[in-house]
């Protein structure tokens, strides 16, 4: 086929829109889960301590949680019709386990989540504190069950378990859902993902409290009077991100190196892909820098650790790694067709590979490092301790503050570190599915047999356009608004509710409601 | 009755909540245009469902959701063969949610009239666009031998589809009016009565007129029964909205609404989704469903997360069960 008949094939056409949806769905996706459980956190410590600026940050975080997830479950209905829509052959080849998964979301995941979050907005006023803040933990908890489903229903893609073909109709038939639920893959590559996402959460809090620190320390040395309640706010805002970026960054390298070795077994060709090993070595090296083209087979320049990919696939330094020649072949023999056929782009995974550890975990590393840049007292001399309601000092060791223009940059990185694990999340994604191709289900069921056959390549065409012209401008508005709320900064003017409302039973009738005709503290 | 018999009622069911539930949604959405003579009035109206419509949404999911699970081929046909009309539902749903949070994130006047007018189009127009299809389905659409949509865009824009999408659009106009009636007070409570009466009148038209055709084209004394009881919740609510008995008017027009989702649902045993080409390529209940296994587990999830859903979502209209009037809403948006 020529090329231009292979970009505009429905084929295609399908996965680009698949992609760019997905993708999109999942910049929110990371955040959604762990500003969720931080959102909570933080009305629980303000529900315990009743410190002000606990609730403060609960209403900030909160504001900017509720923008966030507005997209997330706008994008969602696309997922969940797209299926049926778009790869309709898929569909009937896998729906009799896929879908169990999915509808499992629905029910379970998001109905919780739907229903409690418009609690917790409308409920301000309506509900006694210590259950609105239950609320939102099981706003959170809906969050992390539906990403356990979802991702539980995509581990079956990468390895198929608890299914056996119909031999009448040829389908794939679930018999054994706990195997499909709780199989090594869907275990791994949750706790992978949601770390993920918490290391997103994390870095976001440092990037925008950083910047607001930022903002208030200069106008300080001005001279101009600043908020000292919004000052406390944000600096506890900044540790409890560099805390939860901190070890979610652990968490990500441990549950990723699991994951290598999950994947290493179930699709050799993706860990061969990943290093672009074209043929096979014992031990295998990691390349952290190739110049040259990865397409060719062989690397001109490269920066490699010995040993590291074996240990990545296999826990040991000296293992063999299979090439892509020999995968390709093997698939090849068991599969039919020719070995090119089984080789994924190689651009792609090498790159992809590196980016999402390099980008994602350059955030982890910020955080350690302003972890270790702001602490407070026990570390400092007295004379370099800072109270609550200032801004800290970059302290390298106990007595030797940061240079101005270090401190600025120091500054400037925490801001920047907000947008890196966002980055890695759709690399990591790209990865990952474009690694598994030419399988749509590993082993079992092609991408180029899923396509819906009753969908002209016009419908697509225009599908593919509107959807994508539609996202890029909610994409602006909605940066428009996370960056009108997140530079307003903390509102240390509202104060926190000072009587816990009771919850009346219908036979309490409201008659002794005394403020029945006050207008609500929050409406749309 | 077999499994796959029980999980097409259990659909049907799901459906009917959906409708239901973002029933009135979608017709508060309209009254934002019909009835509400300021912002204020209108922010009546959006608050009135501020904090059940996402919770109302999701019933569309697990319908979807459980026709995937339980009944693969039917999900992909049907998605599939609505492909444009799909596309633009989802459009409309994705605007519609960002409508809602986003319209009182800023004070332009601009920005909240845009919002406030992506909310009524939207509402407007997918209850239409599901009649659409819901008529086209009991029809039938043109699927080949190998259970796959084999039409046109063309295929799907006929008569009936647009007599079903008008008698969706009115019934829920109507459930919009009449639950309007329900949770506000004052004067916007006295209009969105006199307003249910008008919608009322449309609907006996539009609805009795779906309901009839259903009964030409693929009658039984099922769906014969089922437009009877549609006829009555429809007539009790024109009486007891007269009456000024709201909750009476809200419940009898949600037996119309679960009457008409029935009388669909049907329509179609023992098929899923006829086939306008051959009879013997019709989807059928036991041609596009799962394998027992499936089913089964799916029945278990479905009998422990049901009825929990309904007290959770139950519990949510009763902590918001008090009327809202215009002396309500809070000067500033937020
Ligand atoms: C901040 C984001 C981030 C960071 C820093 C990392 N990852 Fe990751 N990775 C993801 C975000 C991510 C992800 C986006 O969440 C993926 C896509 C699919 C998945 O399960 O998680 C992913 C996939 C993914 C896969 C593919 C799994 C498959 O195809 O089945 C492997 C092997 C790894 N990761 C391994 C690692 C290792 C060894 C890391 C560092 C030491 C690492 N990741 C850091
Ligand atoms: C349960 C979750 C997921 C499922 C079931 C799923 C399923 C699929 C399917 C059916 C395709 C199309 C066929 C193919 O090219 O393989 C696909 C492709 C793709 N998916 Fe996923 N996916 C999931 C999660 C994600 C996420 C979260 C992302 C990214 C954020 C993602 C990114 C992509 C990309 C980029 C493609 C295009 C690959 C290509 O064209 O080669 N997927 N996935
Ligand atoms: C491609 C497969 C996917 C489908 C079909 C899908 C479907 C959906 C749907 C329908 C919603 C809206 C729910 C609502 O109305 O409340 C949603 C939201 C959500 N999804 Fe996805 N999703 C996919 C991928 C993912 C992945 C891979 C994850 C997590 C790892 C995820 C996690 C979430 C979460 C946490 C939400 C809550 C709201 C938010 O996103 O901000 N989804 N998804």
């Amino acid at each position: 086929m020529d090329p231009t008949t292979v970009a505009l094939a429905p084929e295609t056409l399908a996965r680009w829109q698949f992609g760019i949806t997905t993708v999109y769905h999942f910049l929110f996706v990371p955040l959604t889960i762990s500003l969720a459980a931080l959102t909570a956190g933080l009305e629980t410590a303000w529900v315990r301590t009743g410190k002000e600026k606990y609730f403060h940050a609960t209403k900030f975080w909160g504001k900017l949680f509720l923008i966030n997830i507005a997209i997330g479950v706008a994008t969602g209905l696309v997922q969940e019709f797209q299926f049926g829509m778009n790869w309709s052959d898929y569909s009937k080849f896998v729906g009799d386990v896929f879908g169990a998964p999915l509808a499992m979301e629905a029910l379970i995941a998001f109905f919780f989540e739907s229903t409690f979050i418009g609690l917790w907005i409308f409920g301000w006023d309506k509900l006694p504190k210590k259950i609105h803040c239950a609320c939102m933990w099981m706003v959170s908890i809906g969050t992390l069950a539906s990403a356990y489903f979802i991702l539980a229903a995509n581990s079956w893609m990468q390895h198929p378990v608890g299914y056996e073909i119909d031999k009448q109709t040829g389908v794939a038939r679930l018999n054994d859902i706990w195997h499909v639920l709780f199989q090594n893959t869907a275990v791994v590559q949750f706790t992978h993902t949601v770390s993920s996402a918490f290391l997103t959460g994390g870095a976001f809090m440092i990037g925008i409290s950083s910047l607001l620190l930022w903002k208030i320390k200069k106008q300080k040395d001005a001279g101009e009077q600043v908020d000292r309640k919004r000052t406390v706010t944000l600096r506890s805002s900044l540790r409890i991100g560099l805390v939860t970026a901190m070890i979610a960054g652990v968490l990500v390298a441990l549950s990723g190196d699991q994951l290598a070795k999950v994947m290493f077994k179930q699709q050799p060709m993706k860990m061969a892909a990943a290093e672009a090993l074209w043929d096979t070595e014992c031990p295998a090296p990691f390349s952290i820098f190739a110049v040259g083209n990865v397409n060719k087979g062989h690397n001109s320049v490269e920066i490699e650790l010995p040993g590291l990919l074996s240990f990545l696939a296999d826990d040991n330094f000296t293992s063999c790694v299979p090439g892509i020649h020999e995968t390709a072949k093997a698939e090849a023999e068991k599969y039919g067709g020719s070995p090119n056929d089984y080789i994924p782009n190689i651009f792609v995974t090498f790159w992809g590979f590196r980016l999402m550890i390099g980008i994602g975990l350059t955030a982890a590393v910020a955080a350690g490092a302003g972890f270790w840049l702001t602490r407070k007292k026990r570390w400092l001399l007295p004379e370099h301790r800072r109270g609550e309601d200032e801004i800290p000092k970059l302290m390298l060791t106990n007595k030797k503050e940061l240079g101005p223009t270090v401190t600025k940059w120091g500054w400037r990185v925490g801001m920047a570190s907000l947008v890196f694990p966002f980055i890695a999340n759709s690399i990591g994604w790209i990865f990952t599915e474009m690694g598994r191709q030419p399988w749509a289900v590993f082993g079992l069921f092609r991408t180029a047999d899923s396509v819906s056959p009753g969908v002209s390549q016009t419908e697509m065409a225009i599908s593919l356009t509107v959807l994508t012209l539609l996202y890029a401008v909610l994409f602006w508005i909605n940066v428009r608004l996370m960056k009108k709320y997140a530079l307003k900064g903390p509102d240390t003017d509202e104060e926190p509710p000072t009587k816990d409302p009771k919850l009346r039973g219908p036979s309490g009738g409201d008659s002794d409601d005394d403020d029945a005709d006050k207008p609500l503290t929050f409406a749309y | 009755m077999g499994l796959n018999d029980f999980w097409f009622l259990l659909i049907a069911v799901l459906w009917t909540g959906y409708f239901f539930l973002e029933g009135f949604d979608f017709g508060v959405g309209i009254l934002t245009r019909l009835l509400a003579r300021d912002r204020t009035e209108r922010r009546v109206l959006i608050n009135i469902i501020g904090p059940v419509w996402d919770g109302n949404e999701v019933w569309l999911l697990t319908a979807a959701g459980a026709m995937f699970a339980a009944f693969p081929i039917w999900y992909a046909t049907f998605f599939s063969a609505f492909y444009l009309l799909l596309v633009i539902a989802l459009l409309l749903l994705i605007v519609r949610v960002l409508s809602f949070e986003y319209r009182h994130q800023r004070s332009e006047e601009s920005w909240q009239r845009n919002w406030e007018l992506v909310l009524f189009v939207s509402s407007l127009l997918l209850p239409f666009l599901w009649g659409v299809m819901f008529a086209d389905m009991v029809h039938g659409v043109p699927i080949n031998s190998q259970q796959d949509f084999a039409g046109s865009f063309g295929d799907l824009l006929t008569w009936w589809g647009l007599l079903g999408g008008l008698a969706f659009t009115a019934v829920c106009t109507l459930h919009g009016a009449v639950f309007t009636a329900l949770k506000t007070e004052g004067d916007i409570r006295v209009r969105a009565r006199a307003l249910a009466t008008k919608a009322g009148v449309a609907t006996v038209l539009l609805g009795g007129g779906f309901l009839a055709w259903i009964q030409v084209e693929r009658g039984t004394v099922w769906t014969a029964v089922a437009f009877a009881v549609a006829v009555v919740g429809l007539l009790g609510t024109l009486v007891m909205n007269a009456k000024g008995r709201e909750g009476w008017a809200f419940s009898f027009n949600g037996i119309a609404i679960a009457a008409v989702v029935a009388a669909i649902f049907l329509a179609l045993v023992p098929n899923v989704m006829p086939s306008s080409l051959n009879d013997a390529w019709n989807l059928t209940i036991d041609n596009t469903s799962s394998g027992p296994y499936t089913l089964k587990v799916m029945t278990w999830v479905a009998g422990i997360m049901t009825p929990l859903v309904l007290l959770y979502q139950g519990w949510t209209y009763w902590v918001f069960r008090k009327r809202l009037s215009t002396s309500h809403i809070p000067a500033e948006a937020h």
